[in-house]
């Protein structure tokens, strides 16, 4: 089919690998950070420890939350990847999986749920109606969770795949500096500093 | 935030908001409003202080607690909301809160044509989407007096019972883990994932899909699918047996389910439910029985029936319902019929896309039906179909124009969920868990 | 005339408006004043409708009395259906039926939520679906959609 380009044209493109984006995000971030930045030992093994261990809060809303429970069932396993437990309970949860269409009623508890969290904590928006709204474009639900809270990944689907769910995942382990790449709270912490001294 | 505990909480803002409104229009608060807002409202400073007040006048006697379950609750099956009032272990009364998951799918149906509603339909009670999708579409047959071919009839049969194992399965791993059976919980998703598989090779996903459509299904049997779902059939009732093993003559599981949540007969008519929780008390009530639809009456079929209505015999009916199910696609693969997959009405149905290609009025048709959608005469049908909760009816009122005039589902778990409140009255708080489960509610239906 | 209408006249005489019957249901429109009566005769013999499976209403702004509820009944022993049909006015205000089946106590409270038809002597008719604050009745004619405004949403 016309859609993959015909080797030696000039629009072919390797495939991105891993590696590929590794190295591409380090050299961007390094081009960010002042020349006298260092990332300690101690930083790298803080990362790996968080990244490693996130338990996800049960916070199953609709047809998303179904999925999410097949991430945690044999075939899928996302135990494998560190979230050992699902935690009822917010104060013990790392990770908020908004997984589903968030109504106007709910919306204050999901704020709520999220203000109980401890630091540090991060946000998976699972699926397009937590996204965007998705389908539903109405008075009902919120048009995106993050207008009422702040989202580290969006998982696109309807409802994504749990192999979906589990790359969502994975791709917050890297934003939370698990490859040895500088955290976003890091970076961010870095350029205050930066912009105050 | 401001820094008095309490203020400035969301819900606490609606609460009063609420009260304001009502006093401002001078009329009482209803019971409902009484239990949600009336606790709400308060400061945690009013609250303790009201405590103390109560507590002053009237040495030793005793409040009921009220405490509050959810809507982010690992056991209420979704976002469901229990104001409870607790003498204790034992419930007083209990107020069930609904809308958490209020999707105004209603609505947006009399925005979308009647082919694109099909999509919004399916994900109101999403396990059992492809029941949605087909009391929709037996109701916008009915006004069009369209006939779905038998071919069609079968495949839905044979989705429709897929589905109905697939939300038996959730069930029956939720409502186990809910009680603290947690292997039950891994070894019927394992189960439902390989059911989710067939329903991807038919239907391109593994939930929420659109795969039937006004006239029929939107498509046939691919080649390795019916190999693979007698493969899947014949693993499951030693599946199933597994499970039994696991939880039927288990003293843990029969301590937990027997004898909680009984309501006589009569009152559950009364107020409304139906399906398996209907059945467990003894009430013969199946709509693929009393009134077949989509070909059921050429099927061999036990209902099954409980006896006292208590939890345990739910989870029995639900049980020997999955064990119905195998047999009925057995039946149907065995017996297909030849013919199209969907009705031949071009005005209504798309053509195949390979007449796209060479011939002008399929091109025609395509166009207009996705452009602007077919019409349906004026009028109204109810068309109900036997859904792993009961009663599933889609309420269609038609004005002649490509777009409904009102879509209604009429939803079984919105219904059950109000004998929630008779049941739980005077029980146990565990109980209560075993009682939700037993019920079997999806907010998305309940809420749509 | 089908039996049901003729059961329902000689026993709540003046109660049948009209009469439908259309896609294999029949549907009996009923004056509102008599509507409590008519729902008590039809779930006792020999109808026996002792199952209310819905209350859902539709707004016909164009309709001098604009919301139309309708009232679906199942009889176990007959298996028969019947739709009952009441036109609520411009008010719009309706006898509540929790009397007779205990289910519509939520239905009714979601009409009242949806289309802010209010129900008499219902024990609880608060909303539902819709947080308690909420202003306006979505599910009418003249409430808008809502949501995003976003490019080539309503393309049809």
């Amino acid at each position: 089919m016309a859609l993959i380009p015909p080797a030696g044209s000039p629009i072919e493109r390797a495939p991105r690998t891993d590696a590929d984006i590794d190295r591409d995000l380090r050299e961007v971030m390094e081009q960010e950070l002042e020349k006298s930045l260092l990332l300690t030992t101690l930083d790298k093994a803080l990362a790996w420890a968080r990244s490693s261990s996130i338990w996800p809060a049960t916070f199953g809303l609709a047809c998303c939350a179904i999925e999410m429970m097949h991430t945690a069932t044999p075939r899928y396993d996302i135990a494998r990847f560190g979230a050992e437990v699902f935690r009822a309970s917010p104060r013990q949860a790392d990770l908020l999986i908004v997984s589903g269409r968030v109504a106007q009623k709910m919306a204050p508890v999901l704020r709520l749920i999220y203000d109980q969290m401890l630091e540090p904590k991060w946000v998976i928006s699972m699926g397009a109606c937590a996204s965007t709204g998705g389908v539903f474009n109405n008075y009902a639900l919120v048009q995106g969770v993050d207008k009422v809270v702040p989202v580290d990944v969006y998982v696109p689907g309807c409802p994504p795949r749990p192999e979906g769910l589990i790359e969502g995942i994975l791709i917050l382990q890297k934003k939370i500096g698990a490859n040895g790449l500088p955290s976003s709270a890091d970076l961010r912490r870095e350029r205050a500093a930066a912009g105050a001294g | 935030m401001s820094t008095e505990p309490g203020a400035g909480i969301p819900v606490a803002e609606e609460a009063r908001e609420a009260l304001e409104a009502a006093r401002r229009e001078g009329r009482g608060l209803t019971e409902t409003e009484r239990a949600i807002a009336g606790a709400e409202a308060m400061t945690t400073q009013e609250a303790l202080a009201s405590i103390e007040a109560a507590s002053e006048t009237t040495p030793g006697s005793r409040r009921p607690m009220v405490i509050n379950l959810g809507p982010q609750h690992p056991s209420t099956h979704g976002v469901l909301r229990l104001v409870t009032e607790l003498d204790g272990e034992v419930i007083r009364d209990l107020h069930p809160v609904i809308g958490y998951l209020h999707t105004g799918i209603e609505k947006q149906c009399e925005n979308k044509t009647y082919w694109q509603a099909i999509t919004l339909v399916t994900r109101m009670d999403y396990l059992a989407s492809y029941f949605n999708i087909h009391a929709y579409t037996s109701a916008v047959e009915k006004l069009l007096g369209l006939e779905v071919p038998d071919r069609a009839q079968y495949l839905r049969v044979i989705m429709s019972e897929l589905n109905r194992i697939t939300s038996h399965l959730v069930w029956l791993g939720t409502s186990g883990l809910e009680l603290g059976a947690i292997t039950v919980f891994f070894y019927s998703y394992g189960e439902r994932d390989k059911a989710l598989d067939l329903g991807e090779m038919i239907a391109g996903e593994r939930m929420n899909t659109r795969f039937f459509q006004v006239g029929g299904c939107a498509d046939d049997m691919p080649p390795g699918f019916e190999t693979r779902l007698r493969a899947f059939l014949q693993e499951l009732p030693s599946r199933i047996d597994e499970y039994e093993d696991l939880l039927s003559s288990n003293p843990i599981w029969i301590d937990r389910t027997k004898g909680v949540g009984i309501l006589p007969p009569e009152q559950l008519i009364d107020l409304g439910v139906t399906g398996p929780a209907l059945r467990a008390a003894g009430v013969d009530l199946d709509l693929r029985k009393t009134a077949p639809y989509s070909g059921y009456e050429h099927f061999d079929f036990q209902v099954p029936l409980g006896v006292s209505g208590d939890a345990y015999d739910r989870y029995s009916v639900r049980l020997r319902e999955m064990r119905e199910s195998v047999r009925i696609i057995e039946q149907a693969l065995d017996g297909m019929p030849e013919g199209g997959h969907i009705a031949d009405d071009r005005k209504v149905v798309l053509p195949p896309r390979a007449e796209l290609a060479t011939s002008m009025e399929a091109l025609i048709h395509h166009f207009k039906l996705v452009t602007e959608g077919f019409r349906v005469p004026e009028g109204e049908a109810y068309s109900a179909v036997e859904s792993p909760r009961g009663e599933l009816a889609c309420y269609v009122v038609a004005d002649g124009s490509p777009k409904p005039r009102r879509v209604h589902m009429r939803d079984p778990s919105f219904v059950n969920l109000q004998a929630l409140r008779p049941m739980a009255r005077g029980a146990y708080l565990a109980d209560l868990i075993t009682m939700i489960g037993s019920l079997d509610n999806v907010m998305g239906g309940v809420d749509r | 005339m089908s039996e049901v209408r003729s059961t329902i006249e000689s026993a709540v005489p003046g109660a049948v408006i009209d009469e439908h019957l259309h896609a294999g249901e029949v549907t009996v429109e009923v004056d509102r004043g008599l509507l409590l009566d008519v729902a008590r005769f039809v779930k006792g013999p020999p109808l026996t409708f002792v199952l209310l499976s819905d209350v859902s209403c539709a707004d016909f702004p164009e309709h001098p009395q604009r919301f139309r509820l309708a009232y679906h009944l199942f009889s176990l022993d007959t298996g028969a259906r019947l739709r009952l049909r009441v036109w609520a006015g411009i008010e719009p205000e309706v006898e509540s039926v929790t009397g007779v089946w205990a289910t519509a106590n939520w239905h009714e409270r979601e009409v009242y939520d949806m289309f802010g038809v209010r129900f008499r002597n219902h024990p609880d008719l608060a909303r539902i679906l819709m947080p308690l604050d909420w202003e306006g009745h979505p599910l009418r004619r003249d409430y808008p959609l809502g949501g995003e405004e976003v490019q080539f949403t309503d393309a049809v």
